[in-house]
């Protein structure tokens, strides 16, 4: 093993890292919010990916269908209930928000072959079809049970899961997808090739999670996501609506999702199951962090991407068992070195 | 007397309905194995609804790839449908379950599973179990012979970490062996692996002349796009898992001059005029793409094809010595589809026997080689 090999292992390591810090980073998020362990995450992955995928093709992707059912559920539930309560001033928010833009989108992906639009148009439009499910899911599977233990909301969170793995299938069938490169280039550093892709995924990683960093600091939706996640109650009484939280931090994992699969897409070849493992080694790395700490579980994510680059050389058949049984001490460790939270009454 | 010819009508409807022939079908339509399961599930819908003048109902149920689900659906099949014939599973593991059920139940059971041990060693059970995909050890016989004879010292492996791969990597080694090829490296990847760097830095840090994949589907093509981005020189060659059009459109350029065997079905059109197979594998690829379109057709579905073309063969032996429904029925088609002699079907000419439930001989392989973004016939 020479030099070369342990850069470009290490490079390979850290790509992938980022990609699990990024998921690591959205289930941190979800679970302080909503106590959710929010096993679907890795379903947007793969959902963004192959959208994507799907649009480059010339289809149209199943996604926008989902879409479409699920906006028109939403507005069907919440639209009844604002009826009822004679609150008329947010109906049309509320249908714009469900049913207009998603009939706008797919209405556009008819009129437009969307294989003549720019690469960037057409991650804009994937990023369009996917985000809006997360809040939708949030408003139909977990909003009603706001209030239920942490196991119910993690059996609820495991059928959606295997509802959304199930219309994978539906929508993308059995086979996988790659998209081109956004970028050719490659540079040449100390000896080792730098691919331009790999690159990308790390710089628009970071990004993002400055970005997210930001929004929790500087901005008013971010700060009362963070208050709702230091302390429920606490941030109802000050007017933060846990509806609102919810939404919004579901929008954000929806997103982070689909972004992550848009960026790995073109580096590997993504199923429409693929999500769950990538979502699980972002589970790791937020295990790491103690499902608490945003930096913590990114340096976490990383970690595990490195551990499982090194190992996939080293013993290519354990890989993943070293990956996931790096899980046992880090619980040992956590649960010896810190005092036991106790979970918050309603 | 009006009466009496009414019943004796409404009696002949009854019994010729329960004179249908009733085959269950268990495959993965679903789960990790969806890839082969899907067109094998389109097969079905185009298998002949009569034979030898008998209207032929198929069940079909899905496995999801699963082993539970599988014994749970050649059970349900046995007792509740009464079928005479089960074709199933997809996966090997699914059929290894399976082999007991149909044994207890004394019903025919056709595999759409690769490993040779579904049909070997023979024994009580397996007397009941019949297969027609190729075995594993006959394909890796053609791969480890075309290294032979185009000069290759030297091989590495990787394959999936699961049956398949482990399957291969137990036949690849002991006849690359046995033909003086060193192997050189042994790797494994998952298939829903996102990297395999690690793994493909090894294999190319040993230099080996060629680089065998064992994989199937498209997850295969992964290692083949980091062989070829780290700039791998050497001869690539793949298994039969990966003969479907879905690798090609993954794999894209990286993929030229790739080699594997496969069941002639896949070069069907290039077959040599006096193939015995060519005509019998036309015939379904013909057939599969008026129904899902041109370029549709896969390896997998023709394992399907082949295992109603023993069916429909066996079946008038079968129908002549019993009623359909009964256990004598059942037993006359075993012994049937035991005896099936020079059936050319669309992966090879089956040759049944009392010890060889496959039957399939050298005519069951091609060596196939990626070029141009098409399979292309050259052996």
């Amino acid at each position: 093993m020479d030099l070369q090999i342990l850069l470009l292992l290490g490079q390979d390591g850290i790509t992938n890292g980022a990609v699990y810090a990024l998921l690591a980073l959205a289930l941190v998020l979800v679970f302080a919010v909503t106590r959710v362990i929010f096993i679907p995450q890795g379903e947007f992955v793969a959902y963004g990916a192959l959208t994507l995928a799907s649009l480059q093709a010339g289809k149209v992707p199943g996604t926008v269908w989902l879409l479409l059912t699920l906006g028109v559920i939403v507005a069907l539930l919440d639209g009844i209930k604002l009826l009822r309560e004679r609150r008329y001033a947010k109906l049309p928010p509320l249908l714009i928000f469900n049913v207009g833009l998603p009939l706008i989108a797919a209405a556009g992906l008819f009129a437009i072959p969307p294989t003549q639009l720019p690469l960037a148009l057409q991650v804009v439009i994937s990023m369009l079809l996917i985000v809006p499910l997360g809040p939708m899911i949030y408003r139909l599977a977990f909003q009603p049970l706001a209030g239920a233990s942490v196991l119910v909301l993690l059996i609820v969170s495991v059928a959606v899961h295997v509802a959304l793995i199930g219309l994978g299938l539906l929508f993308f069938g059995a086979e996988g997808s790659r998209t081109p490169a956004f970028t050719d280039l490659s540079f040449e550093l100390a000896g080792t090739l730098l691919q331009g892709q790999t690159i990308l995924v790390v710089v628009a990683s970071a990004l993002l999670i400055i970005g997210l960093y930001f929004f929790f600091e500087r901005t008013i939706y971010g700060k009362a996501l963070r208050a709702t996640a230091m302390n429920r109650t606490g941030a109802r009484l000050m007017g933060i609506p846990p509806m609102l939280a919810g939404k919004l931090c579901f929008t954000l994992a929806a997103a982070i999702g689909a972004f992550s699969g848009i960026l790995i897409a073109p580096i590997t070849t993504i199923y429409y199951d693929s999500g769950f493992l990538i979502g699980l080694k972002g589970f790791v790395g937020a295990i790491i962090g103690g499902l608490a700490s945003y930096p913590v579980a990114a340096l976490g994510a990383i970690l595990v991407g490195l551990i499982e680059s090194y190992s996939s050389f080293y013993a290519s058949a354990f890989k993943e068992v070293i990956v996931f049984t790096l899980i046992i001490p880090v619980l040992l460790w956590r649960s010896l070195s810190t005092h036991q939270i106790e979970e918050e009454e309603e | 007397m009006k009466r009496t010819m009414l019943a004796t009508l409404l009696s002949t409807i009854a019994a010729t309905a329960l004179a249908d022939i009733n085959v269950g079908v268990t495959l993965s339509a679903t789960g990790p194995a969806a890839s082969l399961g899907i067109p094998e599930k389109n097969t079905v819908d185009l298998m002949p609804k009569t034979i030898a003048g008998q209207r032929v109902n198929y069940i079909v149920l899905d496995d999801a790839s699963d082993t539970t689900t599988a014994v749970k659906n050649i059970k349900k099949l046995i007792s509740e449908s009464k079928v005479d014939v089960v074709i199933g599973s997809t996966t090997t593991p699914n059929s290894l379950a399976m082999i007991d059920v149909a044994a207890e139940g004394e019903t025919p059971m056709i595999a759409m599973a690769a490993a040779a041990k579904i049909v070997a060693p023979m024994d009580e059970k397996r007397k009941w179990v019949f297969k027609t995909p190729q075995n594993d050890a006959q394909m890796a016989t053609a791969i480890v012979e075309h290294m032979t004879n185009n000069n290759i010292k030297t091989a590495s492996f990787i394959g999936f970490s699961d049956a398949y791969g482990e399957g291969w990597w137990n036949e690849f080694s002991k006849i690359a062996e046995a033909r003086k090829i060193k192997v050189v490296g042994n790797e494994r990847f998952n298939r829903a692996d996102t990297s395999v760097t690690g793994q493909v830095l090894k294999l190319m840090s040993a230099r080996p002349d060629a680089i065998l994949i064992g994989g199937a589907g498209t997850p295969a093509a992964l290692p083949q796009k980091s062989l070829k981005e780290k700039g791998y020189k050497g001869v690539i060659y793949q298994t039969h898992g990966v003969a479907n059009n879905d690798f090609l459109r993954v794999c894209g350029k990286d993929c030229e001059g790739t080699v594997l065997p496969a069941g002639p079905v896949l070069v069907a059109a290039q077959l040599p005029a006096d193939s015995p197979v060519k005509a019998s594998a036309l015939a379904y690829v013909s057939k599969y793409e008026a129904a899902y379109g041109k370029g549709s057709v896969s390896a997998f579905g023709a394992h399907a094809w082949d295992a109603s073309l023993l069916l429909a063969n066996a079946l008038p032996a079968a129908l002549k010595k019993a009623q359909p429904g009964t256990r004598e029925f059942r037993a006359a088609l075993r012994e049937a589809l035991e005896q099936t002699k020079d059936l050319a079907g669309a992966h090879g000419v089956f040759n049944m026997s009392a010890q060889d439930h496959l039957g399939l001989d050298q005519r069951a392989r091609v060596m196939v080689t990626v070029k141009a973004g098409a399979w292309s016939y050259t052996k």
